[in-house]
């Protein structure tokens, strides 16, 4: 698992800079890059599918199986591309898996599905955005902790899930929805939801990479009051950031509309702790000031391809958390050790 | 927590209110379902006698089954003109449920009805309860002793394994080699195992059935589909699927649906109102479901009236209510889904 030196020592004086926040306009250099985090997580996910490959030949490397993978990992997926951001700005987002079960129940009440596939996009997307508007003007305006504030509005938002369906399965009758969700509607072999995840996974990447918006993200996130000096907002930019996770989160929403044909107030349990997890083993730094959107995606394929695995060879799930957790300390130690030479 | 800036107070307290007023707006009524079922069954008798106040203390109703407890024991406790219930927040922290019913022993209600997040973590309030002169109803998870409780009242996880399994396996019985999978409900609860327990006793009596694979959900829909997607690429044949519970069932059906699978038949748990129409419709996967019904929850308020007011049970010679009833987990079908249907929960 252990990644030759070599490149590590290529990437680390081109890697980001993580302490000078406002690099006046000079642009990342063009081109894909991966770094040495990136490469140690390829080699986690490579021997993950030898494992596959190896125990379930037949299953693993079925098309459908990628398929299947894929899928699995786009909900969370999305909302791990918003947690980065987040956790770049070295702030954190707790509210992400209630703010998508608020915006997948209220995007299924009755009321909403009258409106067809429009009216449920549409609330499940206003919802989240509302969602990451409170949390934005209580961090950045009203002074909270990210910390605090959040974990106020996961309260909140359960208990506004639960009081809107009064804990009943909502099921949703708009056709058009429940299609995007069959194999009849894949586009070339791919699931629509997984080319949404593509989709946010890009302009998540590009964001991040080639705006100023992402430079400034970086920015707050190493070090706030230096952002704030250099002429940059900082309120305004933690506002949009909030807002950015509480949109993923209502795209996140949607598409899990798609997935399990309704709405339910245990919806995206235990998200914050996937994301979360999946930013920090893709090298996101939990202090802020450093993010990769293709690391993120990396750690949520790395824990959707571990489950797929474990499924296929029908381990139990108290043998499937014991791994999952034990691959999350395996992950950030060879990337410590890698680390340890490169820097 | 530390004190909010006024600020932050202000935008909290602005953003809570919008809240509960788009809420308000965005109506969520389904139509009416009264438990007309739960109705027809009269215990003691129905005419007004001495007056009882009956104090509940149920878990959080996040889940369809739950809720319906819930609305199952207001609407019956409702019905009689001679019963006051004392409801409590349903909480699924076991501290958070011993102090709710220590508030209602302080409250000195006459009888008590606790469905236990934990039964065995809630026995101790039980007796207390007990030693106070109150007599308490345990509703389905039990407590971990007799003399917590005047009578239990619950389900037969066990029965539903074992009526699940020999239902699939009268199905199956003239095919060699079928093989089965299983579905389960949240494993770190004792009434999956048990319902597991049921299941593989049943099959020892098919000895041509063969269970090939068991994942565990977590009663919720989202899992359901991801569990059983998974399940579905790793067996890519198999003949009967045995589901714990029809909301993660819900998600379950969803992920046939989505890989376009219907070469096995499928059967639920619980009894919900989605999964009876499902097998009355007939065209998906789904031919049964075993139930565990809610409907406990109003014979739970019956017998917690009956002991308040010091009667038997009407059809018994007994002078008193019974110490325990199990209720029996029957399988609906195609064939006889109408007479079960008014007791499906949303």
């Amino acid at each position: 698992m252990t990644q030759p030196a070599t490149p590590a020592q290529q990437d680390a004086p081109a890697a980001p800079a993580t302490s000078a926040p406002d690099r006046s306009g000079a642009r990342p250099p063009l081109g894909f890059r991966l770094d040495v985090r990136n490469l140690s997580l390829l080699g986690v996910l490579a021997v993950l599918i030898a494992v596959g490959g190896f125990t379930k030949p037949d299953e693993f490397l079925a098309t459908s199986n990628l398929q299947l993978v894929l899928t699995q990992a786009s909900v969370i997926g999305v909302v791990t591309v918003g947690m980065t951001f987040v956790i770049t700005s070295g702030g954190i987002d707790l509210s992400v898996g209630a703010i998508v079960a608020l915006a997948s129940v209220w995007a299924t009440t009755l009321a909403t599905q009258e409106f067809g596939f429009a009216g449920i996009l549409f609330t499940a997307v206003v919802v989240g955005l509302g969602c990451g508007l409170v949390n934005g003007l209580l961090i950045a305006y009203g002074g909270m902790v990210p910390f605090i504030a959040t974990l106020a509005m996961l309260a909140s938002a359960r208990g506004l899930a639960l009081q809107i369906t009064d804990g009943r399965t909502q099921m949703v009758t708009v056709e058009s929805v429940l299609d995007l969700g069959v194999r009849d509607a894949y586009i070339l072999g791919i699931p629509p939801l997984v080319l949404v995840f593509a989709a946010v996974t890009l302009v998540g990447w590009l964001i991040l990479n080639r705006t100023t918006f992402g430079r400034r993200t970086v920015a707050v996130g190493g070090n706030a009051e230096a952002a704030r000096l250099a002429g940059i907002d900082v309120r305004r930019q933690r506002l949009y950031l909030y807002l950015l996770s509480g949109l993923c989160c209502g795209i996140a929403a949607f598409m899990l509309i798609v997935l399990a044909g309704s709405g339910q107030n245990t919806n995206g349990n235990l998200y914050e702790l996937d994301a979360i997890a999946a930013a920090i083993i893709g090298g996101t730094l939990l202090s802020g000031g450093r993010g990769t959107i293709v690391g993120s995606v990396l750690g949520v394929l790395v824990f959707t391809t571990i489950t797929n695995i474990f499924a296929l060879n029908n381990l139990e799930s108290a043998v499937q958390q014991i791994a999952k957790g034990a691959i999350i300390v395996a992950a950030v130690l060879v990337q410590h050790r890698t680390l340890r030479g490169a820097d | 927590m530390p004190v909010p800036s006024r600020r932050g107070l202000l935008f909290g307290t602005a953003a809570v209110s919008a809240g509960a007023l788009l809420t308000a707006c965005t109506s969520n009524e389904p139509k009416k379902s009264d438990d007309a079922a739960a109705d027809k069954a009269p215990v003691a008798d129905d005419k007004p006698g001495k007056a009882v106040t009956i104090g509940f203390a149920g878990p959080q109703a996040d889940h369809g089954w739950l809720n319906a407890i819930n609305q199952n024991a207001k609407s019956r406790a409702e019905k009689y003109s001679d019963v006051t219930l004392e409801i409590t927040e349903g909480s699924n922290d076991t501290a958070a449920q011993i102090g709710q019913v220590q508030t209602l022993i302080n409250k000195k209600v006459d009888v008590l009805v606790i469905l236990p997040a934990d039964g065995k973590a809630l026995t101790q309030v039980g007796l207390q309860a007990m030693k106070a002169g109150i007599p308490v109803v345990n509703l389905d998870r039990i407590f971990a002793s007799p003399q917590a409780y005047r009578c239990w009242i619950g389900g037969d996880n066990y029965g539903m394994g074992l009526n699940a399994g020999n239902f699939i396996g009268e199905q199956l019985k003239d095919k060699p080699d079928a093989k089965v999978i299983e579905l389960a409900g949240l494993d770190n609860l004792e009434l999956t195992k048990q319902r597991t327990q049921g299941f593989d006793d049943a099959l020892k009596n098919y000895p041509n059935i063969r269970k090939v694979a068991r994942q565990a959900a977590d009663f919720t829909v989202e899992s359901g589909q991801a569990k059983m997607a998974q399940l579905l690429q790793a067996q890519s044949r198999f003949d009967a699927l045995w589901n714990h519970d029809d909301d993660q069932g819900v998600g379950a059906l969803r992920a046939i649906a989505q890989a376009g699978r219907d070469d096995f038949l499928m059967v639920g748990g619980a009894g919900a109102k989605s999964a009876m129409d499902a097998i009355k419709a007939g065209n998906s996967v789904l031919k049964a479901t075993v139930l565990y019904p809610p409907t406990m929850a109003a014979s739970a308020i019956d017998l917690a009236r009956a002991l308040g007011q010091g009667k038997g049970v009407s059809g018994m010679a007994e002078l008193e209510i019974p110490a325990s009833l199990t209720l029996y987990s029957a399988v609906v079908t195609k064939d006889n889904v109408d007479e079960y249907l008014p007791t499906g929960f949303n």
